[in-house]
């Protein structure tokens, strides 16, 4: 097509940046944008995880005044808003990003830009919650907000601090929703030829099962957070009793959201696991169709247990019976799981490396976190737990003992694809056993204060209850967790800089990541693979022998092949067209902080600004081509 | 491959421009027809039932014939009614437990 | 052997031809995102179903409905669902005047809807109607708000469609840029099919 060139004026010009600030802001590489996922999440575990040290040395001793309860109540629910919006679930995404183009064969994600502008409205929504610090305090009102606590002004009056939790969600929630669609199209379509969708990684189909949750459950909470916003900024009446409100509305749809929330959250964890145990126990994954139709099932029943959060409201007992067995039933697949993870370890030869190491402590801590779970279940149980420390014992021993522990075990089993190099076996171990003992020290105990009646979200409680031995023990424990933190960091920096030398595939991998350079070119594969088998990268290395052992393939067969894949890759992959830098998904995302102050301060002209400026980054992205031409 | 051979077959199946103005017609029609389900008092109690039917209706001819659905793969019609049975379930749910509600434990007598 | 096609297909992944699924990217996209609104779109309406008999002393809903003139705009919104197939057909035709001509009709029928909500929505805060005065007000105005933002950005869709074509960057190999304003049209007509019938006919 002829076009007449005109010269573009500075600000339409395409960025070009390869290195540099500059070439970060404008990446639409998903290799980059999962490690921005993963940085930035990182700092908010840092920041989540200094509150939470508050917390502790507040509840350390009866009666303390480290904190005033004003704080303690900012301090919790920021605790609880970051752990799980902006840390968890980024951290999640920031695997999905690096790792699903690498692990289906291909060289990038569905839609790049796209992927930039969720990870741009993921940082503008933190930080657009955090910034709530500084005007007037941070959100007060539980992660859950329940209404009409947070939405009635006679309750928590005089301030914006649920403004920031409602509008702060809401812009997190836009991103999540738009990198739901983008995986969900990456894993069905960008997958290589031959890869069928029972071919596919075990993280690959959990990674399949979050997106499809986000995809439905977060449209629920929007809604249930336009309807606080409208409650709280124009007087509107959707949970005031008051004025004819149901507050159990608010209850319903939050919760709605937050338990498919729940599976997105151990989701991504639990396929990580699935990836290190084969690897590391030099077997294929015990029942691999069981693991990925229990976790189809755990994503469909997820839907329908919500309301055993809510047993305690009045929902009728013919609800909380119904809600009773759902949730018994629920832990059906998710025992099915455990069970072949176990099986996976049973007469393999194991190696205990570091990522194996954080896989066993995930299976561990998450049969325990799961067992008090099922203790929930029954209803007149679930009456003496409720909003005691018997259910934060529970949900941090999925969340960090399962969540986290797992995404840790993520980290140092692809740290060498990400950088090249390996990470330190001995800090590594070091970190392991240190946030294990700490985890249990600080979190075990919580089960015991909850059966003792401790209740949550109190700033302080008197002596003489039987409480004090175990909160100081639970503090020294979450120290003891923030030094095995610094460790970890220390290790990850070490490891970056001087770490051994890593090859392509130190760990004698299944999967295809490990079939390419590390770090992986821009283009990720010189030439896209074909796939036969389910741990198709396996395959080619070994063969079985009539016992089933494996037997590697002759040198000069399939791995010299790779050999050769890995020269053409140093050839800057001439004919690949990479879609190209682009700073428009920036420009979007800004929009929405902007149009979320505006509704803070009411401001109309700041609204139509935000408007404005989403509006131009959306335009300047449709009119570009997604690779520019190269001259 | 089987899915582009039923592309291609797809592709002649197409409906018709006039095709597209029968079926606003009939819209149109069940539109007008709806309103005047309403208007006539005998039916009460069939009312909400009749006025279900044709939303159902009408939402399956905009879907299948504007949006395609008849005709395109079967993996988008999925996606749709996904969120549509996922939605009518949960929420159905949701109001159910609301008119249950009232009948507390202890309160019942 | 495939492979060319595919490796071609991976270096393009925003206009990726040849995917694994032989679909487009962008029409799975599209249909994913319509999947996710349909639980928008349930929320809304299950919580204005909770509330709609809640009116405390405010007006009910048979107090301010006008069905006769609700029934017209609905037709409206649904005859521009017409338009838009038409403007999509128009397009794969390579017939560019037909398919602007078609564009704008979508557009003005929608803009006509908006502003038949404007004016109802008018109406009934005359009537002593707002979003203040009950929870059948207050989810009353934010599920019709919602699907009319909604329709807005539908309207601002089909605007921008019609100038590109003005400017002649709008050529038959771009078809399914139409078709996507198109199944996002429809979607929104869909919503309100349900929002007539559940939200102003339900006795």
């Amino acid at each position: 097509m002829a076009t007449v060139t005109t010269p573009t004026p500075w600000f339409l010009r395409r960025p070009k940046a390869k290195k540099g600030i500059w070439s970060w802001v404008t990446t639409v590489d998903h290799k980059r944008i999962g490690i921005l996922y993963g940085y930035t999440a990182f700092i908010f575990f840092i920041l989540g995880g200094l509150e939470a040290l508050l917390i502790r040395a507040q509840l350390a001793t009866p009666e303390a005044q480290v904190v005033s309860a004003d704080l303690y109540n900012q301090l919790f629910t920021t605790h609880g808003v970051t752990m799980i919006f902006l840390v968890v679930m980024p951290l999640g995404a920031a695997f999905f990003n690096y790792f699903i183009p690498l692990m289906i064969g291909a060289r990038d994600v569905a839609f790049p830009r796209l992927n930039a502008l969720s990870y741009w409205l993921f940082l503008f929504g933190g930080l657009f919650l955090y910034s709530s610090w500084l005007l007037g305090g941070a959100p007060d009102g539980g992660w859950f907000g329940y209404a009409p606590l947070t939405t009635g002004a006679e309750f928590l009056p005089g301030d914006h601090r649920l403004d920031f939790y409602a509008l702060g969600i809401q812009i997190l929630g836009v991103a999540s929703i738009v990198a739901s669609v983008n995986f969900i199209v990456t894993i069905l379509n960008m997958r290589a030829p031959g890869m069928k969708l029972l071919k596919m990684p075990v993280f690959i189909w959990m990674s399949l099962v979050v997106n499809f949750l986000l995809l439905f459950a977060m449209p629920v909470i929007a809604v249930a957070l336009f309807f606080m916003t409208f409650d709280r900024t124009f007087e509107a009446l959707f949970f005031d009793p008051t004025g004819g409100g149901d507050p159990i509305l608010w209850q319903h749809l939050f919760w709605l959201f937050g338990h498919p929330e729940v599976y997105i959250l151990i989701l991504p964890a639990m396929g990580i696991v699935s990836e290190i145990l084969p690897t590391f126990s030099r077997k294929p994954l015990f029942g691999y169709s069981f693991v990925v139709f229990s976790g189809a099932a755990i994503g469909f029943m997820g839907w329908g247990v919500w309301a055993h959060h809510m047993f305690t409201v009045g929902l009728g007992p013919a609800a909380n019976a119904a809600f009773a067995v759902s949730t018994m039933f629920i832990a059906v697949p998710t025992g099915v799981k455990i069970f072949n993870w176990m099986a996976t370890m049973a007469g393999g030869s194991l190696q205990f490396k570091t990522p194996m190491l954080f896989a066993v402590g995930f299976i561990a801590m998450f049969i325990i976190g799961g067992l008090s779970g099922v203790t929930h279940s029954i209803v007149p149980h679930d009456a003496q737990q409720q909003d005691t420390y018997y259910i934060v014992a529970h949900f941090h021993y999925v969340l960090f003992g399962g969540a986290i522990i797992g995404l840790f075990g993520g980290l140092y089993y692809w740290f060498p694809k990400i950088y090249g190099r390996l990470m330190d076996e001995r800090l590594g171990k070091i970190h392991f056993w240190m946030m294990l003992i700490g985890f249990n020290m600080t979190f075990g105990p919580f089960h015991i204060l909850g059966l003792k009646g401790m209740p949550r979200r109190y700033y302080t409680y008197q002596a003489g209850l039987g409480w004090e031995m175990w909160n100081m023990l639970s503090t020294i424990g979450a120290f003891l967790i923030a030094a095995s933190t610094l460790v970890f960091m220390h290790n990850w920096m070490k490891s970056k800089r001087k770490g051994e030398i890593a090859g392509p595939d130190p760990w004698d991998g299944r999967t295809l990541e490990w079939s390419i350079p590390s770090p992986p070119p821009e283009y990720n594969f010189a030439e896209i693979p074909t796939v036969t088998e389910r741990d198709d990268f396996w395959h080619r290395k070994y063969k079985e022998d009539k016992k089933g052992r494996p037997v590697p393939v002759p040198t000069g067969g399939a791995d010299a092949e790779d050999e050769q894949h890995a020269e053409v890759a140093h050839d800057e992959g001439h004919g690949i067209h990479m879609p190209s830098p682009s700073y428009y998904p920036l420009v979007a995302a800004l929009g929405m902080p902007v149009m979320a102050y505006a509704v803070v301060l009411q401001s109309w002209t700041l609204g139509v600004i935000g408007g404005i400026i989403a509006l131009a980054g959306f335009y300047g992205w449709v009119l570009e081509p997604a690779t520019a031409e190269d001259h | 491959m089987t899915t582009e051979t039923s592309l291609e077959e797809h592709a002649h199946d197409h409906p018709s421009e006039f095709q597209y103005v029968k079926v606003a017609i009939f819209l149109g029609i069940v539109t007008a027809l709806e309103v005047i389900v309403v208007y006539i008092s005998a039916l009460e109690n069939l009312v909400i039932p009749i006025l279900g039917v044709m939303m159902v209706v009408k939402f399956g001819a905009v879907a299948g014939y504007f949006m395609h659905l008849k005709f395109d793969s079967k993996i988008f019609r999925r996606f749709f009614v996904l969120g549509i049975v996922l939605a009518i379930a949960i929420f159905g749910i949701v109001l159910w437990t609301f008119t249950v509600a009232d009948r507390l434990p202890g309160a019942a007598s | 052997m495939h492979d060319a096609a595919i490796t071609e297909a991976g270096a393009h992944p925003d206009d990726a031809h040849v995917t694994y699924t032989g679909l487009d990217n962008v029409k799975m996209a599209m249909w994913a995102f319509l999947g996710s609104e349909c639980l928008f779109f349930g929320a809304l309406i299950s919580a204005h179903l909770l509330y709609r008999n809640r009116t405390g002393d405010g007006p009910t809903r048979h107090d301010v409905y006008d069905i006769p003139y609700t029934s017209v705009s609905s037709f409206v919104l649904l005859m521009s669902s017409l338009t838009m197939v038409l403007a999509l057909a128009a397009i794969q035709r390579g017939d560019q005047r037909r398919l602007r001509i078609w564009l704008m009709a979508t557009a003005l029928l929608g803009a006509s809807f908006i502003g038949g909500q404007f004016f109802e929505f008018t109406e009934f805060v005359h009537s002593g109607l707002t979003i203040q005065t009950s929870p059948f007000g207050s989810s009353f105005f934010v599920l019709t708000g919602f699907h009319g933002a909604h329709v807005t950005i539908g309207i601002l869709m089909l605007l921008s469609m019609y100038t590109l074509s003005r400017l002649g960057k709008l050529p038959s190999t771009d078809a399914s840029k139409v078709e996507m304003v198109g199944l996002y049209w429809h979607f929104v007509d869909i919503v309100w099919i349900v929002i007539f019938t559940v939200v102003y006919l339900f006795p």
